[in-house]
């Protein structure tokens, strides 16, 4: 099998940040409003005629709006450009791919470290508590101002994948189809256990200082990583960590101590942590992950995840999850699809046999790739899309 | 275009255009890509193996990996203008809820079954003694898919007993083109080596007694 080929440098972006004016606000779920409000956003492709291949993209919990273009901070290549790129399922010469940074993010749409026109300092902690709802209401905004009534498709795995299906919740008539990857209609207890732990680490952090860190010019790194280091755990399957890691040690025997890290997969972990704080604000971490731990899109629907999906019959959905990610299982996405059935929607759904866990999501996946692939083709055939 | 599976020949006949099919046990798809490409179908699949679902993906065929015994009872209630299910009825834990299921989501349903009381099966279990293997069912009794094998009259008799019409039935061979039969007819029970059988409610369905599924030696 050919190894897909990863770099692309030559996928032409545009974007930049939407700027809407203070008598424009976000009216959020919890009943605040956010304004003025800074939707930053990245682009691929361009947009046809009749406005009728443009795919939202939508990133997961610590993903940007960089989907396939190089990342500012880190000169990486973007998060998806497996699946976004010539040649590739997205192709941007036949589609027209926007990704926006989520609201309570960190790479320049409006979020905890973004400056309350209030005080003028950070809001820090004064932030409004956002949820999944709020931040696909802060896209449909965007895609307003771009003048784009209908998404050929809205994707994402993971948040991404619970922002999909907001989407075909709220906006079922401005959406042609949707692809939820590794995703869930709900958080778990479970999941919502990790974040606390994660938010625990970050506030435990005396560099936190109450959420006000930038007024005292420090950073709650420490926390952070660690933040990172539990979480990036449950994005990985044990058998991926074992054929990666084992127990390989990092130098010849142990150390008998506790500075250097003995073992291998220790080590990857502190560089997962400690490269993840260089791109990643602790506040954006405590909103996002509040924003998780508050989805459940039956709730917000008498109780019946169907009902969610009641008026989405036209939407053609796939809903893709890989057999070794232990953090939104098989089990989560075979709800979804019940629901989708039971609501009369038509429903693709395969469990993608991997031992790469939930990461897969971002990885060479050969049957991801070609699922996807077959899907879009099947939708832009139906779409009317060259 | 390849060599056509003779049922499929069949099933293609039998559909009506523009029509949303659900297939069960789609395997790979190739039932629906050729409805679509024929006849210009809505379809959808249920298929239990992952490979299969996702080789009906890369053609485009909106699939559900997903198991006929259980998945169906998530479909709403006339979903689909057909159910089809190609031979793949005997090799459900509970055919019987099956096509009860089959029937409630769709106006019509288009079952083949393997006929058990072919000539050659009676042949086979009269003059060896031992489970009969053939073309159509080859596997030996300990490894076989094929749990509740059944004859033609057999079938008819559970259509009958679930309130449900018989609209055309045709006996089908891998090697010969579909031949319109009687399924009532004796004769047929011996000839027909599988039988499709396109099925619509006869009348609104009473409620089902179910049978007692163990223990019933002493009832």
């Amino acid at each position: 099998m050919s190894q897909t080929v990863i770099e692309s440098p030559a996928i032409e972006t545009h974007g930049g940040t939407l700027r809407l004016p203070a008598d424009a606000p976000l009216r959020l779920e919890s009943g605040a409003t956010l304004a003025p409000l800074e939707i930053a956003y990245k682009t691929y492709g361009r947009l046809n005629a009749d406005r009728s291949n443009a795919v939202l993209v939508c990133h997961a919990l610590t993903g940007d709006q960089h989907a396939a273009s190089v990342h500012p901070i880190t000169g990486k290549p973007g998060w998806w450009n497996r699946v976004i790129g010539p040649g590739l399922p997205l192709d941007p010469d036949r589609y027209f791919i926007i990704c926006t940074n989520v609201i309570g993010g960190c790479m320049g749409s409006t979020g905890p470290s973004s400056i309350d026109p209030a005080t003028g300092k950070p809001y820090g902690l004064t932030f409004p508590v956002i949820t999944i709802a709020d931040m696909v209401r802060a896209q449909a905004m965007l895609l307003d101002a771009l003048g784009i009534e209908t998404l050929f498709a809205a994707v994402g795995g993971s948040m991404g994948g619970m922002q999909v299906l907001q989407w075909a919740a709220d906006y079922p008539h401005r959406l042609r189809s949707a692809v939820c990857i590794a995703a869930a209609a709900r958080h778990s207890a479970q999941n919502i256990a990790f974040h606390e732990v994660g938010r625990q680490a970050i506030m435990a952090d005396p560099d936190w200082r109450g959420g006000a860190y930038e007024a005292h010019g420090v950073r709650p790194e420490k926390g952070l990583a660690v933040a990172r280091m539990a979480a990036h755990i449950t994005y990985l399957s044990e058998a991926a960590l074992q054929r990666k890691f084992g127990r390989e040690l990092q130098r010849d025997g142990l150390s008998w101590g506790f500075d250097a890290p003995d073992f291998q997969v220790e080590s990857y972990l502190r560089h997962q942590g400690a490269s993840f704080v260089d791109r990643f604000d602790a506040n954006s971490y405590l909103y996002i992950t509040r924003a998780l731990d508050y989805f459940d899109l039956a709730a917000s629907h008498g109780g019946v995840l169907a009902n969610a999906f009641r008026s989405a019959r036209d939407v053609r959905f796939c809903v893709l999850s890989f057999s070794s990610d232990w953090l939104y299982s098989t089990g989560e996405s075979r709800d979804i699809v019940r629901a989708l059935n039971a609501a009369g929607c038509r429903a693709s759904f395969v469990e993608i046999e991997t031992d790469k866990g939930h990461d897969a999501i971002f990885l060479d996946e050969p049957v991801l790739h070609s699922a996807l692939r077959g899907f879009f083709e099947s939708q832009a055939l139906r779409g009317g899309l060259a | 275009m390849n060599r056509l599976r003779e049922d499929f020949k069949e099933i293609l006949r039998l559909v009506r255009p523009n029509t949303r099919v659900l297939d069960v046990g789609c395997g790979e798809g190739e039932l629906l890509e050729l409805l679509t490409q024929e006849k210009g179908v809505d379809g959808q699949g249920l298929e239990i193996s992952p490979s299969g679902v996702a080789a009906c993906l890369a053609k485009g065929i909106a699939a559900v990996q997903g198991d006929g015994d259980r998945d169906l009872d998530h479909f709403p209630t006339q979903a689909f203008d057909y159910a089809i299910l190609s031979k793949t009825l005997q090799q459900m834990r509970e055919p019987r809820h099956v096509l009860i299921e089959m029937m409630r989501i769709a106006d019509r349903a288009l079952v083949s079954v393997p006929n058990f009381g072919h000539w050659r099966m009676r042949w086979a279990l009269l003059t060896q003694g031992r489970m009969p293997e053939t073309k159509a069912l080859p596997d030996p009794w300990w490894s076989t898919p094929n749990i509740h094998l059944c004859t033609l009259r057999d079938f008819t008799t559970l259509c009958d007993e679930l309130g449900l019409r018989i609209e055309a039935c045709a006996a089908v061979s891998p090697d010969q083109p579909a031949r319109s039969i009687d399924p009532s007819r004796p004769i047929e029970n011996w000839r027909a080596e599988t039988a499709l059988f396109l099925l619509t409610r006869e009348r609104p369905r009473a409620p089902l007694a179910e049978r007692p599924a163990r223990g019933d030696l002493f009832d």
